[in-house]
């Protein structure tokens, strides 16, 4: 790389179109801030998305981008990644589009493990199409498509990625800027597919889903900060905290004989863990961070190691031994 | 059509004689169908039987009949898997109407077959498998083989069970084992009967028994039982001799549609320099692309097992927009998945190849059963405008060239393409003259490399192609997409005239590929005539066979056929005009007939058939007789 790129060198030169005030703005500034960082050459940077609001994400970045169909950016990317493994390839989607119409692609892609950073916008409510429910929206939930309330059972964006044995989870949220930087920073280092959740506030059909996460007044107390090797400890003064209670995890108030070291510790690499954090609902604090990150080989370097082997050991291709294998016949 | 031996029946009924030197008869052509249950090593005895004799120097044309199950229940008609090969010492068009010689290995595969045998064919069964159970299964109330059914036929009843059994004894094998080897020694009977070497074929043992050595010398002695058997027994009075047909020079080999279609593909992305990948998920009768092309890594070939169908073409995409050589592969159910990805293929502009093997549908349909009936959801099976050229192989070895060709289209104009064979051209075979590699058309492949005025959507002059801008390229970052875009510099536009713009610049551009597509040649009557037969794809070697026999006749029929179907080749209208009547036979309900009938306002009709068969000669035959009547 020649010089240095700033946020700006990612910026594309289109308006940017979704409604003022949503949350995929935070999102968008945080990518973009975040890029130069990574120190990869703007060439080499491809983003892919489907349908959606969200997946308007690659027309704003000054990289390489493609804007495809509903619910296979997953399969397209792996198509790219896997005979251009040199690129760096993120992949953005939303709620309905990721588990919805393209659940299949997504679980696909994570069990793979294909090496690609996967941003999934999940706000809880398709907007583009102007207000229905989400595979992600509550039970219960009045939209324009369920008048008297949501009667389908939500997916959990994590424990979906987590079932699919996905080898990077985490979760951050549209406003917590610093927060979603380093999400972004790990998921962009790790290897393999990275999956990333992003709670990201709709305020058009869904406005303050994530309230409790996002109010500078009462988040501490609902938002459960995951770092690696350190106690699960939250709340505003610092005094709240997870202990295992026999087989399940409770609140306990530290004080009172009650300790840091009585607490779980958390750790990235404990898959049991990272399922049982993932199950946190109310009263129990909503995790942030990385749930599960784990080192197993890429999809795309297995393929390419394959046609590297192959290559060693019966030469590059020559096609006219290929077109002659097997029983010829000279006729004079 | 072949006469039975003359002194076949005597000589069995005179067994016990000194043998007395066999007689060797001399045809031109045999047509044998090998027939038994799905377990029966059919397919297998009978591709073996090809190679013999594409290597014994005969033309040849094959049929393989299976079900789509992998094991039917044993003994039913349901089960029955059937394989018929027709070689010749003269060049041959299609697998032949009516099989001279019927191998059936048990009453199921008698009873499925018998209707379709030529007046006295050699019927030659495996007498132990003709008992009361099985035949039962087949639905015989008595057994054919006695109570003169079979009088019409030369009925060769052979201890096929018994003998290989007798010939494996002391290997130590299950009764299973040893059952499943009655296919060699059948295949060794016929290749003496029509003396055939078994080199080729036991050369093939010792590759796919190299692991297994108790099982190689197994199937090794039924053959040689089987053929020694041949030449022994007294029931066969004489063997018979086709003679190397006359063909033109080179060096040969037997090919298979889908291997052809594998080469081809490998082929083009060798000549155009860029890595081959395929995006597929299996689908019969398609998955023996993605079998093969698995095993051409080193060139490279990327293969994909996709976890749908979807995926599989939506993979493709990606590579085409990183800049392989992308293809996915498929069948009718497969196709309509995949419209979508192909319609933002369409609008994005990125090089693409569409393989359907058609099989016979609707739905599910009959999977192992070749149709043509896909041609209008290629032509016009997606949403909004889009345009997608379609070229479709005429025989198995055509389907090199036209999977060669549509990548050639594919990058040159930056376009899907549509690829179509059929479950009869994929899984049929013929000897392949092999290609000079040299001569095979150039595949160009230029990516953009300059920034300086880059535009996405530029075209050039002549083909309204539009650049091939592969991500890493530095200074070319852009976007693409399916959202209506603006001309040359792709952005997103929602202005109605740029978009009508935009479709009709892609439909232009499609529209102009008939430049290059070669004159239509019409075998025939030149300028003209009473009839001219109109067809495409698999049908080509039926039709060709029916009107040279009319010709023979000095009946006025010609016969066109078309390998480019979109755009259709500019002088087809004028040519078809020079034709009293024009009839279009296809396996569909008339699908190529609509698009003629409203393309050129000819009042053309048509000769279908839906019955998951190939056309025989004589249903042409007789459609032709009809139309010149009429």
């Amino acid at each position: 790389m020649a010089t240095a790129l700033t946020r700006k060198d990612f910026v594309s030169d289109q308006e940017v179109r979704w409604c003022p005030g949503c949350g995929d703005y935070a999102i968008l500034a945080a990518v973009q801030k975040a890029m130069p960082e990574f120190g990869i050459p703007r060439e080499n940077i491809v983003f892919i998305s489907g349908i959606g609001c969200s997946s308007r994400f690659p027309y704003y970045m000054n990289t390489y981008g493609f804007h495809t169909i509903h619910g296979r950016a997953p399969a397209i990317a792996t198509g790219l990644k896997v005979t251009r493994p040199e690129l760096d390839v993120w992949v953005i989607t939303g709620d309905g589009d990721g588990l919805s119409i393209g659940g299949n692609h997504l679980i696909h892609v994570l069990r793979r493990n294909v090496d690609l950073r996967i941003l999934m916008f999940n706000n809880r409510i398709y907007g583009l199409t102007k207000g229905q429910y989400s595979p992600t929206s509550e039970v219960g939930k009045i939209t324009k498509s369920t008048p008297l309330g949501s009667i389908d059972y939500p997916f959990s964006p994590i424990k979906v990625a987590l079932g699919a044995h996905a080898t990077f989870v985490a979760r951050s949220i549209d406003v917590e800027q610093k927060h979603l930087g380093e999400m972004l920073k790990r998921a962009h280092d790790h290897r393999g597919a990275a999956f990333l959740e992003i709670l990201q506030n709709c305020n058009i059909y869904n406005d303050g889903a994530f309230n409790d996460l996002s109010d500078k007044a009462i988040k501490a107390e609902h938002q459960l900060v995951l770092e690696h090797g350190k106690p699960l400890v939250f709340g505003k003064n610092r005094d709240k905290g997870i202990r295992m209670n026999g087989m399940r995890p409770e609140v306990v108030t530290l004080g009172n004989g009650i300790s840091e070291s009585d607490l779980i510790v958390h750790d990235e690499k404990n898959l049991s863990l990272a399922f049982m954090l993932a199950n946190f609902e109310a009263p129990m604090p909503t995790p942030i961070g990385v749930f599960y990150a784990e080192s197993r080989p890429t999809y795309d370097a297995a393929v390419n190691q394959q046609l590297e082997a192959a290559k060693s050991k019966m030469g590059p291709g020559d096609l006219k031994k290929l077109l002659e294998r097997g029983d010829v016949w000279d006729v004079h | 059509m072949a006469v039975p031996p003359e002194s076949a029946a005597s000589a069995a009924a005179n067994g016990g004689e000194a043998a007395i030197p066999k007689q060797r008869t001399s045809r031109d052509h045999v047509v044998i169908r090998f027939a038994g249950d799905s377990g029966d090593g059919m397919q297998l005895a009978g591709m073996q039987f090809t190679t013999e004799s594409a290597l014994a120097g005969n033309d040849i044309a094959t049929l393989p009949d299976f079900p789509a199950e992998i094991r039917a229940p044993a003994g039913t008609l349901a089960g029955v898997s059937g394989f018929q090969l027709n070689f010749s010492s003269n060049e041959v068009f299609t697998a032949g109407d009516e099989p001279e010689v019927l191998v059936a290995m048990n009453p199921a595969a008698l009873k499925a077959n018998i209707g379709d045998l030529a007046p006295n064919a050699i019927i030659i069964i495996d007498k132990e498998a003709f008992t009361d159970s099985n035949l039962k299964r087949a639905g015989y109330q008595t057994n054919p083989v006695v109570d003169g059914s079979l009088d019409k036929f030369q009925v060769f009843q052979i201890d096929v069970t018994r003998l290989t059994t007798l010939a494996l004894h002391d290997l130590g094998l299950n009764n299973r084992a040893v059952f499943r080897c009655r296919n060699l020694f059948v295949l060794g009977m016929v290749s003496w009967l029509y003396q055939r070497p078994i080199d080729s074929t036991l050369a093939w043992l010792e590759r796919r028994f190299a692991k297994a050595p108790d099982l190689l010398e197994a199937n090794r002695r039924a053959l040689k039982a089987g053929y020694n058997f041949g030449e022994t027994t007294e029931m066969f009075a004489s063997s018979y001799v086709v003679e190397p047909a006359r063909i033109k020079p080179g060096r040969y080999r037997n090919i298979t549609g889908n291997s052809a279609t594998a080469l081809g593909f490998v082929a083009a992305a060798v000549k155009a320099g860029r890595p081959l990948f395929l995006g597929s998920y299996p689908i019969t009768p398609a998955s023996d692309v993605l079998h093969e092309l698995s095993t051409f890594k080193n060139f490279p070939v990327y293969t994909f097992q996709a976890e749908d169908e979807i995926a599989g073409v939506a993979s493709a995409v990606g590579a085409a927009f990183g800049g392989a050589i992308a293809i996915t592969t498929t069948s009718g159910p497969g196709m309509n998945l995949k419209a979508e990805a192909v319609g933002l293929a369409v609008k994005v502009e990125l090089p693409l190849i569409i393989t359907d093997i058609q099989r016979a549908g609707p739905s599910t349909g009959m999977p192992t059963k070749p149709e043509q009936a896909d041609l209008l959801m290629a032509m016009y099976g997606r949403h909004g405008e889009s345009p997608v050229p379609i070229i479709a192989a005429a025989t198995p070895s055509d389907c090199f060239e036209c999977a060669y060709e549509a990548v050639r289209i594919a990058v040159k104009y930056m376009t899907p393409v549509f690829l179509m064979t059929d479950g009869q051209l994929a899984n049929g075979a013929e000897p392949w003259l092999l290609p000079d590699l040299d001569k095979l058309p150039p595949i160009k492949v230029e990516f953009a490399k300059d920034p300086k005025g880059f535009m996405p959507f530029a075209r050039e002059e002549e083909t309204l192609s539009r650049p091939w801008a592969v991500p890493g390229t530095p200074g070319l970052e852009h976007r693409i997409g399916g959202l209506s875009s603006e001309n040359l510099t792709g952005n997103v536009s929602y202005s109605p005239a740029n978009n009508e713009l935009m479709v009709r610049t892609r439909a232009r551009k499609i529209a102009g590929i008939a430049r290059e597509i070669p004159p239509v040649e019409v075998f025939g009557d030149q300028d003209g005539g009473e009839l001219v037969v109109l067809g495409w794809g698999s049908t080509f070697g039926s039709i060709r066979e029916a009107v040279k026999q009319a010709r023979a006749k000095k009946q006025s029929v010609s016969h066109i056929h078309l390998r480019y179907l979109n755009p259709l080749p500019g002088d087809l209208g004028d040519k078809l005009r020079r034709f009293r009547k024009v009839m279009v036979a296809e396996m569909n309900l008339g699908q190529l007939l609509k698009m003629v009938r409203a393309d050129y306002l000819i009042d053309a009709f048509g000769c279908n058939k839906v019955q998951g068969r190939p056309f025989k000669v004589s249903e042409i035959t007789n459609r032709i007789n009809r139309a010149l009547e009429g």
